[in-house]
């Protein structure tokens, strides 16, 4: 097999990757962007293994530690996003703007917990 | 082009367009279940390329837990089910062009350097579990041990962060600041019903 094949895939998987991280508004959606150049990177490492032929597997193997790594990270990136949309009330990129914790929301964790039923204050958008 | 090209090929059209649909569609559900039509397609690239143990290590974490992850974040974040605005067009057309650049930069240096290599897939070594394992386990040991503590930490940063450290205050703030804070708790819930 031509191993032009597999780089033309991982470089217009990671360039869509690009776009995504560059235009989508939802933090999640940002991570799933993310996912999409990681999977780029390694269709590259696996494609470079098997054209190396190696013993030692290192592409197959770096392959693996990425996966870990990406599980390790979309678990703490959506662990931020959803503290930062309790804090604040969205996930909307264009809305945090602010580093400080001065929320112009008033304590949403605490509606969150004593009144289930009126916890729908914010509208959310992708 | 021979029939593994073919297939490659097909595979990598299928992953690039799910992928494609999972930036841009309009409703952000639809993205991550695009996502995991993407990945699939891609674990079908390293089956072509002689990855077995990858294969199934693709379709267990990243079409499994990973978009599964994704859509419970989405849930938890209430994100609506229906179509939203996306970016403006201005952004839109920013990211479109840096997206272009970096496709053009990538496929003109991989193409250009190793584009005309082959790969022998009759003499590559099928990456099996027991050929993974062994090579994992003879010169990949350290790397190995030093992400089994990462993933510890990942998993201990994700609990103290999504814990909620204020469970025993609401009771105390209830019997304290009950007279003081009952104008404004009033207030809230006339709020919260008008909704």
């Amino acid at each position: 097999m031509s191993l032009a094949f597999p780089l033309a895939v991982s470089a217009l998987l990671f360039s869509i990757g690009v776009f995504g991280v560059l235009a989508r508004r939802n933090a999640v959606l940002l991570l799933v962007s993310v996912e999409l150049m990681l999977n780029a990177a390694n269709i590259n490492l696996v494609a470079f293994d098997a054209w190396w032929a190696d013993a030692l597997h290192a592409g197959q193997v770096l392959t693996l530690f990425v996966i870990t790594i990406a599980a390790a990270e979309i678990g703490i990136g959506l662990a931020i996003v959803l503290l930062v949309f309790r804090a604040r009330g969205s996930s909307d990129l264009d809305d945090l703007g602010i580093l400080d914790e001065r929320a112009d929301v008033p304590e949403p964790i605490e509606a969150d917990i004593e009144a289930p039923a009126a916890i729908e204050p914010h509208e959310v958008r992708a | 082009m021979n029939l593994v090209e073919l297939a490659f090929v097909l595979l990598g059209a299928l992953a690039l367009g799910a992928g494609a649909l999972a930036v841009t569609t309009a409703r952000v559900v639809h993205a991550a279940l695009w996502l995991a039509a993407s990945l699939a397609a891609v674990a079908g690239c390293f089956l072509l390329l002689a990855a077995e143990l990858l294969v199934w290590i693709q379709v267990l974490i990243y079409v499994g837990a990973v978009v599964v992850l994704v859509l419970f974040a989405l849930m938890l974040t209430r994100a609506p089910t229906g179509p939203v605005p996306g970016a403006p067009r201005a952004r839109l057309i920013v990211a479109g062009v840096v997206a272009a650049a970096t496709a053009a930069v990538l496929l003109g240096t991989l193409l250009g350097t190793l584009g005309g290599e082959r790969i022998d897939l009759d003499s590559t070594r099928v990456g099996t579990a027991s050929e993974m394992g062994g090579a994992l386990f003879s010169g990949w040991v350290l790397p190995f041990e030093a992400l089994s503590v990462l993933l510890l930490a990942a998993l201990i940063g994700a609990i103290a962060l999504t814990r909620r450290l204020t469970a025993p205050a609401p009771s105390r703030r209830r019997s304290e600041e009950q007279p003081a804070d009952a104008a404004g708790s009033t207030a809230g819930h006339e709020e919260g019903s008008g909704r």
